[in-house]
């Protein structure tokens, strides 16, 4: 009862949106819905259908990085998979609907980007709501779903940060918080015609494709969720030092580099929203360059430093290019985004031992190092390899201005994601709890929040018999004595073992002497 | 000497696992089983429409011991995996005749 009474107010909630938003937008509708005013058989029509076409068909393959990121569970255990693709799935749907509803109107009012974004300040926008009144447009529509799938893109980042040991109901509601003010503020800031975007400083800050917008952004947040949820349990030992959590599947890791490089061309090369801008040949190509140059610096690192070439490591490199290539793939040259390439696959690695060994934060997919760090680095490397390209100057041309434009729109990006999630995620914690009981966390995600496991035992080990047949309290109490035991163990004290040389659990502090052994 | 069967919960098998390594046991052979006693299966959903595991995933761990160290064995088993809920497991303690080491032709106490 009381869940639904929380339920019915944030129907209420969304409803009185809803009126907010019908009521400023209906008014008057001068938008073209059915695509006959924008289209006419001239050279200026055609033009404008392949860059709808071109805007299209890279919003469907950014639509299938979704995948990747879901394939990107193999990293982490089979007990938990499951509840890592709910996060992905409510990312892209959930987050979806509140970007639909809110997000899209506080990014891009006031942009003046296509019809029926015209109000909003430098700060915030609030204009489109719902793709109501002018916006009901074949061209704002169209910009809605491509920046629709970015917003959801950089929802999921978090997913693997956090996976295995939080709660679903507060990622849920981090997720509507993200896609519906978090992310689209500060994209604004930059894309909406915010005040990033008119620094006058160089061309004022740029990020083509989301270095800062996406990426940024999305890793501090996902620092600061892995920071307050805590590890994993079994991640460290008692003297700090941290172990390895094997994942379950490496086939489904690399698929999953593989889609998301997939994507990242409409990522990419569709930010441009012009098929008729041919440079869109050199950003997907710069884009593929670094991603090839991150894993390969990976691949010949690891072989060096590891005795063996670990693809874990190669598939994050490949990640960590796209990601750093990001921001400046259409203002540089293809042999900088080698150099990019090779320097993100390197900061990837530094900062995933940084996070693991100095900061003691657990992010089991490297999505801080991945997207965090690389999407810094590529805002920066926009500062320093520009080669004028749309009127960029980098640091190559002999001018700073742009480097330090670049450097503002990541330290205010760091600070304002480090602001945004440190609220978010802490004031969760302290409100309804951010982690798993010790038993969910023990026996998987899965089976508690989603009532299967994601590898349903074979047939043959269950019996399918009715509701009736289960007594449901019963099963209750039993599941609460598990769990009280289950929550002792983890209070338990961790000692050294000599003689195995690693950490073993330490006695139970009550010792609970049970009668004559069962014989 | 005696053969220990216990069947223990796998998410104590760890703690169970460091327990016996600090006392010293001889070696041990583990498997994962699926099996129920007094425990009924647990449900889950599929679909929407729920059904029962009967069977659930279980630890068995095999230690050959000397005679006078089987109850020492037994005690720590229990104490660390108890949790008091149903589905605990249960030890099973066998004679053994004979033990063999196949790489040194040794037989029984030393064998072990």
């Amino acid at each position: 009862m009381k869940m639904y009474n929380k339920f019915m107010i944030g129907v209420w909630l969304l409803l009185i949106m809803g009126l907010f938003a019908f009521g400023s937008g209906v008014v008057e509708a001068a938008g073209d819905p059915n695509g006959s005013d924008t289209y006419s058989d001239s050279i200026e029509g055609l033009k404008i259908s392949i860059n709808v076409v071109w805007t299209l068909i890279a919003a469907f393959l950014v639509f299938s990085m979704q995948a990747g990121f879901a394939f990107l569970g193999g990293f982490l255990r089979q007990k938990n998979m499951l509840n890592y693709l709910a996060h992905c799935f409510i990312d892209s749907t959930l987050g979806a609907c509140v970007f639909y509803f809110f997000g899209f109107a506080v990014m891009f009012g006031g942009s003046q980007a296509y019809s029926g974004l015209d109000r909003g300040w430098p700060g915030i926008g609030w204009d489109g709501f719902m793709l109501l009144g002018d916006a009901y447009d074949v061209q704002t529509v169209m910009f809605w779903l491509f920046q629709m799938v970015f917003a959801t893109k950089t929802v999921t980042i978090i997913a693997g940060a956090v996976a295995e040991r939080m709660k679903f109901v507060p990622y849920v509601i981090y997720s509507c918080l993200m896609c519906g003010i978090i992310y689209p503020l500060y994209g604004h800031w930059v894309w909406g015609g915010g005040w990033l975007s008119t620094l006058p400083i160089g061309a004022g800050v740029v990020d083509f494709a989301g270095c800062a917008v996406v990426h940024t952004v999305g890793g501090i947040m996902a620092l600061m969720g892995a920071w307050a949820v805590g590890p994993r349990k079994g991640k460290y030992n008692p003297d700090g030092s941290p172990n390895a959590i094997p994942g379950h599947n490496m086939t489904y890791v690399v698929i999953g580099c593989f889609i998301l490089a997939f994507g990242w061309f409409g990522f990419n090369a569709g930010s441009t929203v012009a098929g008729t801008d041919l440079r869109i040949s050199i950003i997907a190509t710069n884009t593929f360059l670094a991603a090839a140059a991150g894993a390969a610096i990976m691949l010949f690192f690891t072989w060096k430093r590891q005795g063996f070439a670990d693809i874990s490591f190669v598939c994050n490199g490949a990640l960590a290019g796209l990601v750093a290539i990001t921001a400046p793939c259409a203002y540089v040259a293809p042999w900088a985004a080698v150099v990019i390439g090779v320097l993100a696959g390197l900061i990837m690695r530094g900062t995933v031992s940084l996070v693991e060994v100095k900061f003691k934060i657990d992010d089991p997919l490297g999505a801080v190092a991945v997207h965090g760090a690389n999407g810094m680095w590529g805002m920066l490397a926009v500062g320093l390899f520009a080669d004028g390209t749309y009127g960029v100057n980098g640091l190559i041309l002999g001018t700073g201005d742009q480097l330090l434009a670049q450097f503002i729109g990541t330290i205010v990006a760091f600070a304002y994601a480090f602001a945004f999630g440190g609220a978010v995620f802490f004031g969760l914690k302290g409100t309804i709890g951010l982690r798993s009981s010790a038993l969910e966390e023990e026996e998987g995600l899965d089976i508690a929040y989603h009532g299967t496991s994601c590898y349903p035992v074979e047939e043959g080990y269950f019996g399918a018999v009715g509701e009736h047949l289960i007594d449901v309290q019963a099963e209750k109490e039993q599941l609460s004595l598990l769990e009280e035991a289950i929550s002792k163990d983890r209070s338990r004290e961790k000692i050294y073992s000599e003689k195995l040389g690693r950490w073993v659990y330490g006695k139970a502090k009550q010792e609970k002497h049970s009668s004559k052994s069962k014989k | 000497m005696k053969k220990i069967e216990a069947i223990i919960r796998p998410e104590k098998f760890n703690i169970v696992r460091d327990a016996l390594t600090e006392m010293g046991y001889p070696g041990m052979t583990v498997t994962e089983v699926k099996g129920h006693g007094s425990q009924k299966g647990i449900s889950e959903v599929w679909r929407g429409r729920r059904y029962r595991v009967d069977l659930l995933s279980k630890i068995k761990l095999e230690i050959v011991v000397k005679d006078e160290d089987v109850q020492k064995i037994v005690d720590t088993i229990t104490t660390e995996s108890q949790t008091g809920s149903i589905g605990d497991g249960k030890i099973f303690v066998i004679n053994v005749e004979n033990v063999y080491r196949i790489r040194t032709k040794e037989k029984d106490a030393t064998a072990i």
